[in-house]
């Protein structure tokens, strides 16, 4: 599904002015817009993991239609005060790391930024849970030139994503390849987040 | 690769100056063109939302499971609301030939194969989610049978996935991710899978045989028949559109049919195995003949007959057949049999009551092939509409 939904630009030069897009959003009224970042961005496939607490993370396929670079630099929500932009990089050892992204994630002109699993991400620490699957999070991608993308991504269990870092020195979250997701019946709700015990 | 993918390689390699190639790529080879159709089955899909479920006036496919779950028992009707948007969600992805979402295997997800995912629901789900009330009558356990030797672990369920697709890899992925979604909301109890002859390897629409090989399901209620949706789709309330599946696990002694020549065989049908004709008949689709005697005063068509007993006074189907034959390891099988095969046998009708149950009451009095067949698992499911996108299966009843 790809999810357009409508972008609310809060310039401090521009009055709030509202950009026609279709698909999922709730009203495709408003006028159009040029030049603001979010005007040109989508976010296909948008989920967040489930959680009841503690920390998760969000996915999607962000997209720049537009002709010019744009520069993702926060996400906002009501579900977390803190949430980070994270990129997983090699450290050099084989295990795979993961640490915020300094000054965001720029988006060149046409091209896309895929989060996922494994890769770069939406960090959200002390959630407001629980997050049940089936339900939705409102999510806001901010960009450098202060234009907003409100959109609306569903909440999924998942057993991979683990966000290991109850004990600091757990970092490489994302490395593990034998996860395979077999939780027992009776922990379904209970995530992992944080306890570090599978990494 | 397709059609247009190999062909315009082959005419690429010509504007090369492989002219040979050329010529080839103007008329295809038999074989070629045999692949290409093949290919077809793989990306074939049926549209999901609509105004039924997929998966039951659909042209059945070659492979299918049946997974039964049960609710846990903190599942509320805002649990199972949620459950059943995912599943819908997850569904609607799946038969388009697209991974779900947060699907760990989109790779398996890309050749649907004509993929139908169709929900059904028991009566605690229906029970729990709108109340007693809202629990059509027939959605119950069957009236016990005479015949039956039913097994629970075929038996019952809250919640039924029906997957089936032309490929097995597809339904097994769809399966597995349709159960992860669930998990949180309800736990797997059983889970039966079937198969008939692959898509490509017969006619269309030539009627199924069983693993006696007989032909089975020649009287039936079929799609576009004018009695199709009368006799199938429910008018009544969050079900209208819907319809009710029985499903019983036949099992069939393979063993001792073995033993029983041709005209025994034909006997306890009224049909013959090798066309289906009735024993009163040339083709498949004549209607039998229940007045012709034989030569020494007996009915052609035994009384004791399957197809004389499975009729009653009014002569039309009641019911949309759209059975599956299985044949599983024999791990546990009692002493000396090879094999453990039989039907899942599924039925389709507005109203159980008067669909499945006068038919099986006929047939647990009196049917010859009842010798051969024990019912062993049971269950019966409300299959509710479809749904249109932005909706979910089972939201009529929320």
């Amino acid at each position: 599904m790809r999810i357009q939904k409508t972008a609310v630009l809060l310039s401090s030069t521009a009055a709030a002015a509202l950009v026609l897009v279709t698909g999922c959003s709730a009203s495709g009224d408003g006028s159009d817009s040029t030049g603001d970042a979010s005007s040109t961005v989508t976010v296909e496939d948008p989920w967040v993991k489930a959680a009841d607490e503690g920390m998760t993370s969000s996915f999607g396929l962000v997209e720049n239609a537009g002709e010019a670079d744009v520069t993702l630099v926060a996400v906002e929500s009501a579900i977390a005060e803190d949430i980070e932009l994270h990129q997983t990089s090699d450290d050099g050892s084989g295990a795979m790391s993961m640490e915020e992204k300094q000054g965001g994630f720029t988006i060149t002109a046409g091209d896309s930024l895929d989060l996922a699993p494994g890769g770069d991400h939406i960090m959200f620490m002390d959630i407001d849970g629980p997050l049940q699957a089936g339900d939705t999070v409102d999510l806001t991608l901010v960009f450098s030139d202060d234009s907003r993308l409100d959109y609306e991504a569903s909440i999924r269990d998942f057993a991979g994503a683990d966000e290991s870092y109850g004990d600091e020195e757990s970092h490489g979250h994302e490395g593990h390849e034998d996860h395979d997701g077999q939780e027992s019946e009776d922990d379904h709700a209970d995530h992992d987040l944080g306890d570090g015990d599978d990494s | 690769m397709t059609a247009l993918s190999r062909r315009g390689m082959l005419l690429g390699g010509a504007a090369a100056g492989a002219g040979f190639a050329a010529l080839t790529a103007c008329t295809p080879r038999p074989d070629e063109q045999l692949e290409d159709a093949l290919l077809d089955v793989g990306s074939d899909t049926v549209p999901f939302f609509g105004e039924h479920q997929a998966g039951i006036a659909t042209k059945p496919q070659a492979f299918a499971t049946f997974a039964a779950l049960t609710l846990r028992d903190d599942a509320d009707a805002d649990a199972i609301r949620r459950m059943l948007q995912v599943l819908t969600d997850d569904a609607s992805r799946l038969t388009q030939g697209r991974g779900a979402l947060a699907d760990t295997e989109p790779e398996l997800a890309v050749t649907p194969a004509r993929l139908t995912v169709t929900l059904g629901f028991g009566p605690a789900l229906v029970r729990r989610v709108a109340g007693a009330s809202a629990v059509p009558t027939w959605l119950k356990p069957l009236p016990a049978f005479g015949i039956d030797e039913l097994e629970d672990r075929w038996t019952g369920g809250d919640l039924l996935l029906h997957v089936a697709a032309d490929d097995q890899v597809t339904v097994a992925h769809a399966v597995r991710m349709l159960l992860k979604t669930a998990r949180a909301t309800a736990v797997p109890t059983w889970r039966q899978s079937g198969f008939r002859r692959s898509r490509g390897s017969e006619e269309p629409g030539t009627t199924m045989r069983n693993l006696f090989g007989q032909v089975d399901g020649t009287v039936n209620l079929r799609p576009g028949d004018d009695d199709f949706a009368s006799g199938v789709w429910s008018e009544e309330g969050w079900l209208k559109g819907g319809t009710s599946c029985v499903l019983r696990r036949i099992r069939m002694d393979l063993d001792g049919w073995d033993r029983l020549d041709t005209p025994g065989r034909d006997q306890a049908m009224g049909r013959r195995q090798s066309d289906g004709a009735p024993l009163t008949g040339e083709h498949e689709f004549d209607e039998p003949d229940f007045e012709a005697m034989g030569p020494h005063g007996f009915p052609v068509i035994p009384d004791f007959s399957h197809i004389a007993r499975a009729r009653g006074d009014d002569p039309r189907p009641t019911m949309l057949r759209r059975s599956y034959n299985y044949d599983d390891d024999t791990v546990g099988a009692r002493d000396g049999e090879i094999t453990d095969a039989g039907l899942l046998f599924l039925a389709y009708q507005r109203d159980v009551d008067e669909g499945f149950v006068p038919v099986q009451r006929r047939l647990d009095e009196l049917d010859l092939l009842n010798q051969w067949t024990t019912p062993v698992g049971s269950a019966v499911f409300a299959i509710p509409p479809g749904c249109q996108e932005g909706g979910f299966i089972g939201d009529t009843l929320f």
